[in-house]
């Protein structure tokens, strides 16, 4: 019992911290991911020459594209206090619908009407989150079955494929390079370039760290609250459609169900990057390492021989433990006050 | 009283958290039968002092005695286990839960298989609730009573146990005049058992009917107990502020302006009634009324945060509609809210961001917020309202309360408002930042600035205010002039009392 | 205080309502669309529906007691299958082999243990870290799914008893085995929630956890157990279920922890905690079963399902706000 009163004045006193403290915790807390990022792929590199070759690295780049690309919209979505559970049925929507439209369209017509449609189900989420101010969990968890359902409905169930998967140049933003770099990799970097930069440097990114932070001082503040929020949404509707592409384009054929489960993946990017579920804090680039890390850590235990599923595992180590020391640093104590 | 043993005595508590010392070196006694007032401005340490005596603290120096043995308060079960009973001034109930069941919480009385022992808890409760008088029974849903009826529920839990020592943090702050009765009573009663009450109150008038000795707290620091007969107002409230505050009468001594802001017959559903007043350029006006009057929904109003469902609201003689705090800050309106941690502040965003958050948009290079003419703004008003932070970068939830209400009124003055309103301009800061804020608001009169601050604290309200708008129950009772307006006549207006307008 | 009046009118039984309406409409529609000439509200139907509802209803009975306690458990799905491949497993070892059906009970614990085990583990690791429960479920989902993979791969693990299967399959006062598991486990966690001191605590401390620290609820001890409980569901949901199927895939229970908190909050129970309660989580479970019979009852795929049932939520949650929307004099934030 004293442990718990201790710790429950500890947890105040954390709160209450004078200013160095806590930008010791922080920067801490903010090392750690890079730390622990560091220590993984100089391990993985002693265990396997190959894993820091240019082409390990690439590939794993490339294969990371899907997730990092719809974590960037993730990544805004949290910032601004809310949830997306719905981005990897999204995503196999897109999909699905842009294979469709390439025989139908031709890919000109395809990739902006599927970007049309996807930012379509965006605002629809962005509007019910955020001017009906809904419950972005369930709401997105809703949307990933109505989405899922939707997609079913048009695809009729089938498979979608391109007739001519030879002929189009379709294939050029999930297969090509440019400069010698594949383009999910160039694609990826250049919206989290984009994404960081909005987020970090212009009144909507301000705005939206108020909204996350503080809701209601930030309205106090003249803040469109709706409007932020149904842009992140909006945000992320938008990278779901790229990320969609880049998988389209990838396979030119695709299962239904080729985004389910993505949404953890990417919301557990987001959290090992360091963005707080409470909403108001996390950066472009912290997801961006978050990414990475899932990237390598997945490739590294490939190139070590061990299974796939080993990464699950290891996955669900790092996240709670990356969440877990993030919090400690901030409340100056390892374990809970929790009685 | 010498004889008798203390019920509970505490010597030399200290309790530091980092950066501050928020108790340092408190002593007082209570014995059995005796109401005990503490008494100190918000943040003087009483509620520290309640959680160390509660056991949800533990007190980094002095000790803590009952009946003359040393006693450790290791966790809030061991608190009551040993007699302390407290009565939250923030409601600590479960809504879901019966008024039984929330009494009883923590402990409720078991049967085999773990089963609540509903016939023994109703029981038990009845009995509580018969000594309170009141109008629920044990079964009623929580969630369903009245704010009031639910501190009675609050109290009722102090009475489960044979308590040694009660403490009631704020315990009126909700009661209607006959719910305060009963509580009175039961007070009484629980002094003539003998138990030792802590009574924390901020209302002179209680304080002065009810307790038998006062102690008083300041910045932390024991000021010393008084018995209360031979205590005044003035000599309590000197021990509490330390040194006089100058809060001597103001008036403008400068030529008013035009009229910023004209209301007319603005109504919003039964929140306020058929409100009237202007405010002019160059002068302060002061609203005053009890807590739920009406005034700060007029702020809000005015700031497009209500719809009102009647009346006009005139800037400079012309009607505008406000629709949100957006279109309020366009036509130059500021509101410095009332909740600063709630409504002022993204407490995690650093103290830069805050400031320049309404005009985030305004300050651009390119596509990009021009952080050099933000840092500009911040320095400037950082160095005009002296606020001490160790540089923008620092996160507003690391300030002081006076540090953080002037990064709001910063915020609001960096816009140059044509209309500044101020609710509850000293709410919770210290004695020091409190009569800066008191100067500036005067000195923004005199620079022309429209102000209006509405204030529960009657001394600010005379002190600040050019006018006095008295509000009771949603309704203007009166309007005074800083020349004709008598504490005495403001408090009849504010209890609804002024029907003598002419007086 | 303030919870909303739908999910208020939920909690009080509107999920009935909803089911009769959904009875109705697909006994009418069914005469038109159906397929097969048989009536939607055939008895026979119905005690099918009761028992394929049981799978999904007993993870449900236990996510409404962690809900209702605050949190949230996203990791049954995997924690459903990696019981079941404990108890499929688990009879073919050698060790057992004497045992001839005696394997059975012995089987049955070791799943319902392991279950324990995992969602206490959870329940350690919210309560030892103070790291929210969607973040620590979320992991555990991953990496509970994990450990499944690694039992064999992305292979079945198969084990056809048949003194099982046929237990499995019996019925008894024209229920069966499964139909009675659900019933029996809503009644228990009904008992556990309206009658209990625990079942109380749970929802004192999900309405105001602070007052519950207050008054000495040992929170920490408290959550760990009720996630004991829910992994315990879902194992006991798995063993139900794969007694009488016998084979499971790595990839079985995953979406059900979508399913299961559609149906909780159908039933009423308020994401926030503090309100809810199983007799309106079993409604949301039939509910969603229904709705699932009902459309292939009239010719509609999975696809609508799916459709219509993550629009329904939403409608609730749309709902709700309608009816509590806010007078014009209300402060806009």
């Amino acid at each position: 019992m004293s442990d718990m009163s201790q710790n429950a004045s500890n947890l105040r006193e954390g709160m209450m911290a004078s200013m160095s403290k806590q930008q010791i915790g922080r920067v801490l807390a903010k090392q750690g991911i890079l730390i622990a990022f560091a220590v993984f792929m100089i391990a993985f590199a002693i265990a396997s020459p190959k894993f820091l070759s240019v082409d390990n690295v690439f590939s794993v780049v490339r294969s990371s594209a899907i997730i990092g690309v719809m974590a960037l919209g993730v990544t805004f979505v949290v910032i601004s206090g809310n949830l997306d559970l719905s981005v990897g049925s999204m995503m196999s929507f897109s999909t699905i619908v842009v294979l469709d439209l390439h025989d139908k369209l031709g890919p000109a017509l395809a990739i902006p009407a599927m970007f049309a449609m996807t930012m379509c189900l965006g605002a629809f989420i962005g509007f019910l989150v955020g001017y009906l101010r809904l419950n972005s969990l369930i709401v997105t968890l809703g949307m990933l079955s109505a989405i899922h359902g939707l997609t079913l409905t048009y695809s009729g169930g089938q498979n979608m494929d391109i007739a001519d998967k030879e002929g189009t140049w379709f294939s050029v933003f999930g297969q090509g390079t440019a400069l010698g770099i594949p383009v999910p990799i160039l694609i990826f970097l250049i919206l989290a370039a984009l994404l960081g930069m909005v987020l970090a440097k212009t009144p909507f990114g301000r705005k939206v760290y108020a909204v996350g932070g503080n809701g209601t001082a930030a309205t106090f503040s003249g803040i469109p609250r709706a409007r932020t929020v149904f842009y992140c949404y909006l945000i992320s509707a938008t990278c779901v459609a790229t990320a969609g592409l880049i998988q389209a384009s990838r396979s030119l054929g695709s299962q239904n169900t080729v985004g389910q489960g993505l949404e953890l993946e990417v919301l557990a990017a987001v959290i090992l990057g360091g963005a707080s579920l409470l909403g108001g804090s996390g950066t472009v680039f912290k997801t961006v390492i978050g990414v990475l890390i899932l990237g390598f850590i997945q490739n590294g235990l490939l190139l070590m021989g061990l299974q796939f599923y080993v990464q699950f595992v290891v996955t669900w180590i790092i996240i709670i433990l990356a969440v877990w020391l993030d919090i400690a640093a901030k409340r100056g104590k390892l374990w809970s006050p929790i009685a | 009283m010498t004889d008798v043993k203390p019920v509970l005595r505490l010597e030399d508590i200290v309790k530091t958290f980092p950066g501050v010392r928020a108790l340092d070196g408190v002593s007082f006694s209570v014995f059995p039968g005796e109401v005990h007032a503490l008494m100190g401005e918000n943040g003087a340490g009483k509620s520290t002092l309640m959680k160390v005596l509660g056991g949800i603290y533990q007190p980094d120096g002095g000790a803590i005695f009952m009946e003359d043995q040393q006693v450790v308060m290791a966790g809030p079960l061991e608190a009551k286990a040993k007699g302390v009973m407290f009565i939250h001034q923030e409601l600590s109930l479960a809504a879901e839960l019966s008024v039984a069941e929330n009494i009883y919480l923590g402990e409720l009385p078991r049967k085999s298989f773990g089963r609540v022992d509903w016939a023994k808890l109703t029981e038990q409760t009845d009995a509580i609730l018969k000594k309170l008088n009141v109008s629920f029974d044990a079964k009623t849903r929580v969630g369903d009573l009245s704010i009031a009826n639910q501190q009675m529920v609050e109290i009722a839990r102090a009475l489960t146990v044979d308590a040694k020592a009660v403490i009631f943090d704020e315990p009126t702050a909700s009661l209607t005049d006959a719910e305060k009765v009963v509580l009175f009573d039961v007070i009484a009663d629980l002094k003539r058992d003998g138990v030792g009450i802590i009574y924390i109150s901020h209302r002179m008038e209680e304080i002065f009917k009810i307790t038998d000795r006062i102690s008083v707290l300041r910045d932390g620091q024991y000021q010393g107990t008084v018995n209360t007969a031979d205590s005044t107002e003035e000599s309590i409230t000197q021990m509490m502020i330390g040194r006089k505050l100058d809060l001597s009468r103001n008036a403008s001594h400068h030529e008013l302006g035009d009229v910023a802001l004209e209301v007319r017959g603005l109504s919003c559903g039964k929140l306020y009634q058929d409100i009237n007043f202007e405010v002019r350029r160059g002068e302060v006006v002061g609203f005053y009324g009890l807590v739920g009057a009406g005034r700060t929904e007029i702020a809000e109003t005015l700031f497009g945060l209500r719809e009102p469902s009647a009346g006009q609201i005139l800037l400079e003689g012309e009607e505008v509609r406000i629709h949100s705090p957006a279109d309020a800050i366009s036509r130059g309106i500021s509101l410095v809210p009332e909740d600063r941690k709630g409504q002022g502040l993204v407490l995690g965003m650093n103290c830069r961001d805050n400031m320049t958050l309404p005009q985030v948009d305004d300050l651009k290079a390119g596509p990009f917020v021009a952080e050099g003419a933000e840092v500009a703004i911040f320095d400037q008003y950082r160095d005009r309202l002296d606020i001490r932070t160790p540089g923008w970068r620092a996160q507003a939830g690391n300030l002081s309360g006076g540090n953080q209400q002037k990064i709001v009124i910063g915020k609001w003055l960096s816009m140059h408002p044509n209309l500044l309103i101020v609710d509850e301009p000293t709410r919770g800061i210290d004695v020091g930042s409190k009569s800066e804020i008191h100067k500036l608001l005067r000195e923004l009169a005199a620079q022309g600035y429209a102000v209006m601050v509405i204030s529960s604290e009657m001394p600010e309200v005379l002190h600040v205010s050019d006018r006095i708008i008295a509000m009771y129950s949603g309704r203007v009772m009166r309007t005074f002039t800083s020349e004709e307006v008598t504490e005495d006549s403001l408090i009849k207006a504010i209890s609804g009392l002024s029907d003598d307008k002419a007086a | 205080m303030k919870s909303g009046a739908v999910s208020k009118a939920l909690a009080n039984g509107a999920i009935w309502g909803f089911i009769i309406l959904q009875l109705i409409f697909f006994s009418i529609a069914g005469e038109y669309l159906s397929l097969s000439d048989k009536a939607f509200m055939d008895w026979e139907n119905m005690l099918l529906l009761l028992k394929q509802s049981a799978p999904i209803g007993i993870i449900a009975m236990g996510m409404t007691l962690v809900m209702v306690n605050g949190n949230i458990d996203l990791s049954v799905g995997a924690t459903f299958a990696i019981a079941a491949i404990v108890m499929l497993d688990s009879m073919t070892w050698p060790i057992f082999a004497s045992l001839g059906d005696g394997v059975i009970p012995i089987a049955w614990l070791l799943a319902l243990t392991v279950g324990t085990l995992l969602g206490a583990l959870n329940g350690l690791i919210v309560w030892k870290t103070g790291v929210d429960a969607f973040i620590v479920t979320l992991g555990s989902m991953l990496g509970y799914r994990g450990i499944v993979f690694m039992f064999n791969g992305e292979n079945p693990t198969s084990h056809l008893n048949w003194t099982l299967v046929d237990f499995a399959e019996a019925e008894f006062l024209g229920l069966a085995t499964a139909s009675w598991f659900l019933l029996i486990v809503t009644f228990a966690i009904w008992f556990l929630m309206t009658k209990t001191v625990h079942g109380r605590n749970a929802y004192a401390i999900g309405d105001n956890r602070e007052a519950a620290v207050n008054a000495g609820i040992r929170v920490g001890p408290h959550m760990m157990i009720n996630f004991a409980i829910i992994g315990f569901l879902a194992a006991l949901s798995a063993v139900v279920f794969y007694s009488e199927s016998g084979s499971v895939n790595p990839n079985d229970g995953q979406l059900y922890e979508l399913w299961v908190i559609t149906a909780v909050v159908l039933g009423g129970t308020k994401i926030t905690g503090g309100a809810g309660n199983v007799i309106g989580t079993f409604g949301g479970v039939i509910a969603i079963q229904l709705l699932r019979k009902g459309l292939g009852h009239i010719g509609a795929d999975t696809s609508t399902v799916n459709l219509v049932i993550g629009l329904i939520l939403i409608a609730v949650l749309f709902l709700d706000r309608q009816l509590n929307v806010k007078g014009k004099e209300e402060l806009k934030v």
